[in-house]
């Protein structure tokens, strides 16, 4: 009873400091305005700005002081798993989603709790990336997408929940993992669950009042453009394209690009046919849902080669022409240059950027690729290929700075895999793969993981640094200071490069393996570089797997979450 | 004696005593208890399994538990998905042995990683394989993690026969959990 009392006094307290805070008294709407143009100082969505560039025009943390660098603070998150979001940051407020469902609101200079926000899972809930990839920040509002496929809004100043709508049917395998994307003043999401026998979608909803406003399918049903590239029947009823990657806009065509994941069951075989818009990047009219423009990047998939990262927004030269670019470094091991329109996407140029042995060729109009059937694996047939079903760069984004035009690549190299499908019955509810993949790497590799510079007007790779012994799991920030920062080993460390040059100038070891995006933001005249910490989901399995190939070598990461922000001291 | 989250099935037995329109396989989401009789997943007809069904060495197959009482199959909660594989029962631990039927072994079918079904088989190592993060374990003994991001072993369900018929002698070995942060 004491304890209830004491409870009692304490709560309008802590309710009453939270509403005090004066970061969250003077918050500041986010505006399309804002979103379009953020103030320097600001992170306001997971890749800062719609072209999805990851480029931050702060440069007070240079090469020349990097060194300096150090924690400011650092936030336990209670929880374990991967760590995948991206700090969000208006006007000293950072917003930060980590696994377990919960929407952290923290002051982003003194790194104390404003709120926090969580939403319990069911125990038998279908989950099979326990993660979320950050929140998006429209008007007064944080919106969240659950494990269990609901699309949340929370009150930005308060923590508390606005509205929830269920987006599909998480016991048939639909759940989410990803960032919302405010776009046309709306609130558009996608949804995992490839595994299962879903149809991928993506929805937008009113930002006020969580109603959905369209619904476009990554599988087309009978008679729909596209449907002709699917067998007749229904499979296009379980036929995958999930989406598990926010997608990146262009507010001057009201397009907003997003990549789509891979076909199921897993072998093409199975589904005979280019099997649209699986594996492709979908230019959806954001106003009405639309599909105005595709680009397939590999037809008729059969690695897993999901193509969720969409592709970044950056204007390129060519040939003495610039290109309104649209720039992807595919999974499938190329990297593609490719122009946006009003409406159709154009092949421009596709090259490997990782050992890959699938692709004879690509055609020199479209860059649809030649397949060896040697290395696609299909029902009864066992096959290897490179890169593995990981891809040569699996969900982390790139980064692109304005300044030195050069496009920093989180890759893998010289890991394959070894695949062999099965007849498989769909089964509401229960995965939906008929595939047995054992991942394998390139005999006498001298390393894995690798930060990879392209010049994007010249498509010339510049520097490349090598992760002798770890994987790259680690999204990428590019400074205006001339930096690039990135987690992604598996020693727990936070890297800074010379932008540049490649020049590891900064290291920092950290509570654990870091998957999360960095941010940068600016507070009284101060930059600080922001990043989640916390290993788990698909680092550890590829930890594991090494760890069979080379036992002893690549022992368990230590996992638990933390939020790590550094300035110069 | 077993104690049961019943409301469900009983609200069904209800509905039926009333007349009311009820599916012709009653389900609810208790957990796999003694005296269960085990039916394939994808059986319309609900048929008790018998270990002749199961054929030694190959693929496992997905099961759900059913009341032998009222035919209720528990299949209302996806943690109660089972794995059913027949192994040469020289092979098996003994502690496995004590739980195998006539060399069927069962297992919980949700993989303590990440909760995917445990849907595939190595033949040539004898091995179950999670086909979404490769986690690979020994039914033989125990469901023990062999390789993989997996800590846990899978949980157990300890087989009898009754009349030729697999029926669960016990409860799960442990809770079925994974990691969902």
């Amino acid at each position: 009873m004491k304890n209830f009392f004491l409870a009692c006094a304490l709560t309008p307290l802590f309710t009453l400091s939270a509403q005090q805070s004066p970061v969250l008294q003077d918050y500041k709407p986010v505006t399309t305005d804002r979103l379009k143009n953020p103030e320097p100082e600001n992170w306001l969505m997971i890749r800062r700005t719609w072209d999805g560039q990851g480029y931050s025009p702060l440069d007070k943390i240079t090469p020349a002081n990097v060194t300096r660098l150090q924690p400011a603070w650092v936030f336990s998150t209670g929880v374990s798993s991967g760590h995948e979001s991206a700090p969000l940051v208006n006007d000293g407020v950072m917003f930060v989603s980590t696994p377990g469902n919960q929407v952290l609101a923290i002051d982003a200079k003194t790194g104390l709790l404003l709120w926090r926000y969580r939403r319990p899972l069911p125990d038998d809930v279908v989950l099979m990336h326990p993660t979320s990839r950050g929140v998006a920040l429209y008007g007064d509002n944080v919106y969240f997408c659950s494990g269990d496929a609901t699309l949340i809004a929370i009150n930005a100043k308060t923590g508390k929940e606005v509205w929830a709508t269920k987006t599909a049917a998480n016991k048939q395998g639909y759940y989410m993992s990803l960032a919302p994307q405010v776009a046309d003043g709306k609130i558009l999401i996608g949804t995992s669950g490839g595994e299962w026998g879903i149809r991928g979608f993506v929805a937008a909803f009113d930002p006020e009042t969580g109603k959905e406003l369209w619904r476009t399918y990554t599988v087309p049903a009978p008679g729909e453009v596209g449907s002709e590239s699917w067998p007749k029947g229904d499979q296009w009823k379980t036929g995958g394209g999930s989406i598990w990657v926010t997608g990146n806009y262009d507010p001057d065509t009201n397009l907003a690009y997003w990549g789509v994941g891979n076909g199921g069951p897993w072998m093409g075989d199975q589904r005979p046919g280019d099997n649209h818009y699986t594996s492709s990047t979908i230019a959806i009219d954001a106003e009405t849902g639309q599909i105005k423009g595709h680009y397939q990047y590999h037809p008729n998939d059969s690695w897993d080669w999901d193509e969720v990262s969409p592709p970044i927004l950056v204007d390129y030269n060519r040939n003495g022409k610039t290109v309104k670019g649209l720039i992807d470094v595919a999974r499938d091991g190329y990297l593609w240059f490719l122009e946006r329109t009003d409406g159709q996407i154009n092949f421009v140029e596709g090259k490997p950027y990782v050992k890959q042995n699938v692709f004879k060729s690509l055609d020199p109009k479209t860059g649809r690729p030649e397949v060896d059937p040697e290395h696609k694996p299909g029902t009864g047939k066992t096959v290897s290929f490179c890169p593995s079903l990981w891809g040569g760069k699996n969900w982390p984004p790139v980064a692109f700075s304005p300044k030195t035009r050069l496009l920093y690549i989180p890759a893998n190299e010289n890991f394959c895999s070894t695949s062999s499908g099965r007849e498989t019955e769909y089964e509401a509810g229960q995965v939906y793969m008929g595939a047995q993949t054992v991942f394998t790497t390139v005999p006498g590799a001298d390393h894995f993981g690798e930060v990879q510079a392209w010049n994007v007007d010249t498509g010339k790779r510049v520097w490349t640094h090598n992760y002798t012994d770890s994987p790259n799991w680690g999204p990428m920030l590019a400074t205006a200071g001339g930096l690039v920062f990135s987690g992604g080993t598996n020693d727990r460390k936070f890297h800074a490069f010379d932008a540049a040059t490649g020049k590891l100038l900064w290291e920092f070891p950290t509570n654990s393996g870091i998957l999360g995006q960095p941010t940068s933001f600016m507070i009284d005249g101060k930059q600080y570089i922001a990043v989640e910490s916390g290993w788990g989901v698909d680092s550890r399995s590829l930890q594991a797997n090494l760890n069979r190939i080379f036992p002893g070598k690549y022992p368990e990461i230590p996992e638990g979450g933390a939020i790590w922000v550094f300035e110069l001291k | 004696m077993n104690s049961c989250n019943c409301r469900r099935r009983d609200i069904l037995k209800a509905g039926l005593a009333l007349g009311f329109a009820t599916p012709l396989l009653a389900q609810d989401a208790s957990k796999p208890k003694e005296g269960d009789f085990l039916v394939k997943t994808t059986d319309t007809t609900a048929t008790p399994l018998t270990p002749a069904d199961i054929k030694t060495g190959s693929r496992q197959i997905m099961a759900w538990a059913m009341d032998p009482a009222d035919k209720t199959i528990r299949k209302g909660s996806r943690l109660n998905r089972i794995l059913l594989i027949r192994l040469d029962a020289a092979k098996l631990t003994p502690e496995t042995k004590s739980r195998a039927a006539d060399g069927v072994v069962a297992y919980s079918a949700i993989c303590t990683h990440a909760g995917c079904e445990v849907t595939e088989w190595v033949p040539e190592k004898q091995l179950l394989f999670c086909p979404c993060h490769e986690s690979t374990f020994d039914p033989a003994d125990a469901a023990k993690v062999i390789d993989g991001p997996a800590v846990k072993m899978l949980p157990a369900l300890p087989l009898g026969l009754a009349d030729g018929k697999l029926i669960v002698l016990k409860p799960f070995t442990a809770p079925i959990v994974f990691e969902t942060q």
